[in-house]
């Protein structure tokens, strides 16, 4: 048998055994990936002793727990909130393109932030709500400006890429209109970056991510019913209206939220899925492997952008959207080669 | 005869087009009832109100007396199973994965698996006769297989009522009288069968009440052996012909003559 069922009185727990062993590997490659970057930063190597020794309080090291663990926690919990996000949204959509940085969530997101940054006083939890807001408006104008034909298809795609690149254009604007010490901050913020983020940045995000991760898990088996189309999805019992909402209400959450600490960063979203799904050959969404990819990636870009041009850390959204350009060209000639 | 399924005076439209004004249809208990009708009659807009994938514009499409509007999602999913015309299962899918899908409406987050799924998916695949085809890809079975496979699904689901929107199509003739023969058997255990069917001289074989619709209205109802005549072929299908006994069976056989205008 290719699934675990374990069983307990009447209750039972079912998964597939190849998604067990990939996350597992995951999960590994993450926590590597992570103790690599406790001992790399601003181009120098501690040891690994040295970071076993500040992580169990054998020794005290501002740089590793105040600096660099925060960074790489931000990272691990925000590379699993894009890639479940992503995943989300190329479920909703049906379309590998229809993720949320592609069609203008991020960019939404981050003129919310903007609003809250030059027109309110910018607090972390002004940023919050209206960096949420700022994405919610952008997925109900993208839905209400493609209702005609439904919500999957090329067509919201292209929407969205369009609302994205208006979008792009209104934040350039935004941040050339306001004060300098503003758009100096928003400006390298605007790469998403993930330089300088320290515990006081997650206090809020990271129980916020918590809950609408655990959310996700408990909509997983509706979400992976929808694939069967929305005919079948209904007949066997999906309340299809009411998934939708939450759908989009967890993903816009969860790209938003990291949006709102770290700016839009690119390319997760993206690719994440469909690395996910194509490692763990599970047919509809692999969620889970969604999100252990997206923490792979974000953690890797991250490394990458401290780096490429040590001593100088470059915003990792630079890294993502280098990289993650080339794949979207790439899946926009297989997808134009579909039709 | 006894009725729990009852669609009342419908009014069914997609937008501004109309397609079935007071619409009414007692579905008989623990029968089987063909639907038949020329294309673009609304056969599969009624059976998707009777499913509630399309709501009524007016009327009521009711179960033991309560509206299915009324009932939540998973109960009327255990209750009223449905196989659309042209399913699509997701990309990379098994057949046993996806006859396991039918399961969905019995379980919750607490019990994702339990004996009864297990059982119910093996059954449902040797009825349909897919279980050899269960570690294969649904995309890269032939149509005939990809349709069994589907009706599998269904039946995985355990459901009472079973409305399937042309089953036969894309099935050889002997797949044809297979599923139709499989259709009546689970009429006999009790099951209520709606089917859509395309083939007039199968559904007057195999449909203990044939309704025959054209231009979203039903023309007429009742055992084949009652309503089924030449008129009747003439004013639904416009097809001139004449009727003999079948001779397997006695029922009404169609059989056409020639078209005065060629
Ligand atoms: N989704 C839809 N939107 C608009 N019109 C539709 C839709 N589905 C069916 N129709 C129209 O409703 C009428 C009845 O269709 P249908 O019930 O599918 O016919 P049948 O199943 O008898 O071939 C047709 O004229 C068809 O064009
Ligand atoms: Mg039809």
């Amino acid at each position: 048998m290719s699934a675990l069922v374990l069983r307990a009185g009447r209750r039972s727990f079912r998964v597939e055994r190849r998604t067990l062993w990939l996350s597992a590997i995951l999960l590994g490659t993450i926590l590597a990936l992570g103790f690599v970057g406790l001992c790399y930063g601003g181009a120098t190597w501690a040891s690994p002793g040295e970071v076993l020794a500040a992580l169990t309080g054998a020794a005290d090291s501002v740089v590793i727990v105040e600096w660099r663990l925060p960074r790489v926690v931000a990272a691990m919990v925000f590379g699993c909130a894009l890639g479940a996000a992503g995943a989300i949204f190329q479920t909703l959509t049906r379309n590998p393109l229809g993720s949320p940085d592609v069609i203008g969530l991020d960019a939404g997101a981050y003129t919310g932030a903007l609003f809250a940054f030059t027109v309110l006083a910018g607090t972390s939890g002004q940023l919050a709500v209206s960096s949420v807001l700022g994405g919610l408006l952008v997925a109900a104008l993208i839905y209400l400006l493609s209702l005609s034909n439904g919500l999957s298809g090329l067509r919201l795609v292209v929407i969205g890429i369009a609302v994205n690149a208006m979008l792009q254009a209104l934040n350039s604007w935004i941040v050339l209109r306001a004060d300098l010490e503003v758009a100096m901050a928003a400006g390298a913020w605007n790469a998403g970056s993930l330089n300088g983020v320290d515990w006081a940045d997650l206090v809020l995000p990271l129980p916020i991510l918590a809950g609408l991760l655990a959310t996700l898990l408990v909509w997983f088996r509706p979400i992976q019913q929808s694939t069967l189309g929305d005919a079948v999805a209904a007949t066997t019992g999906v309340g299809l209206d009411r998934l939708r909402l939450m759908m989009v209400l967890i993903g816009v959450g969860c790209t938003a939220t990291v949006t709102a600490v770290a700016g839009p960063i690119a390319f997760i979203a993206l690719a994440a899925p469909q690395i996910g799904r194509r490692l763990a050959r599970t047919p509809g969404v692999a969620l889970l492997p969604a999100a252990l990819t997206g923490a792979v990636l974000l953690l890797t870009a991250d490394l990458l952008a401290q780096m490429l041009l040590s001593p100088e850390s470059l915003p990792v959204g630079v890294v993502t959207t280098a990289i993650g350009g080339c794949y979207l060209i790439w899946l926009l000639t297989q997808e134009v080669r579909r039709r | 005869m006894t009725t729990r399924l009852r669609a009342r005076e419908l009014t069914l439209s997609y937008g501004e087009r109309v397609v079935s004004t007071k619409l009414s249809l007692d579905v008989p208990d623990g029968a089987f009832t063909a639907i038949v009708g020329p294309n673009a009659c609304g056969k599969s807009t009624l059976l998707r109100a009777f499913v509630r994938l399309l709501r009524p514009a007016a009327g009521t499409v009711s179960l033991d007396d309560q509206q299915i509007a009324a009932y939540g999602s998973k109960a009327l999913a255990r209750s009223v199973g449905f196989l659309p015309q042209d399913p699509l299962a997701p990309d990379d899918i098994k057949v046993r994965q996806l006859v396991a899908r039918g399961r969905f409406p019995h379980q919750s987050l607490l019990s994702m698996w339990s004996q009864e799924d297990e059982e119910a998916v093996t059954e449902a695949m040797e009825t349909a006769g897919v279980s050899e085809l269960a570690d294969r890809p649904v995309q890269e079975l032939s149509g005939g297989q990809r349709q069994r496979a589907w009706v599998a699904m269904v039946l995985a689901q355990r459901t009472p009522y079973l409305l399937l929107d042309e089953p036969t199509s894309f099935l050889d003739i002997t797949h044809q009288y297979r599923l139709l023969t499989l259709l009546a058997r689970l009429r006999d255990e009790g099951r209520t069968v709606v089917a859509v069917l395309h083939d007039i001289n199968q559904a007057c074989r195999f449909a203990d009440h044939l309704v025959a619709m054209k231009e979203g209205r039903i023309i007429a109802e009742g055992a084949a052996a009652d309503i089924v005549d030449a008129a009747l072929l003439k004013e639904v299908f416009d097809l001139p012909c004449v009727v003999v006994p079948d001779p397997v069976t006695e029922t009404p056989m169609v059989v056409p003559t020639h078209f005065d205008d060629p």
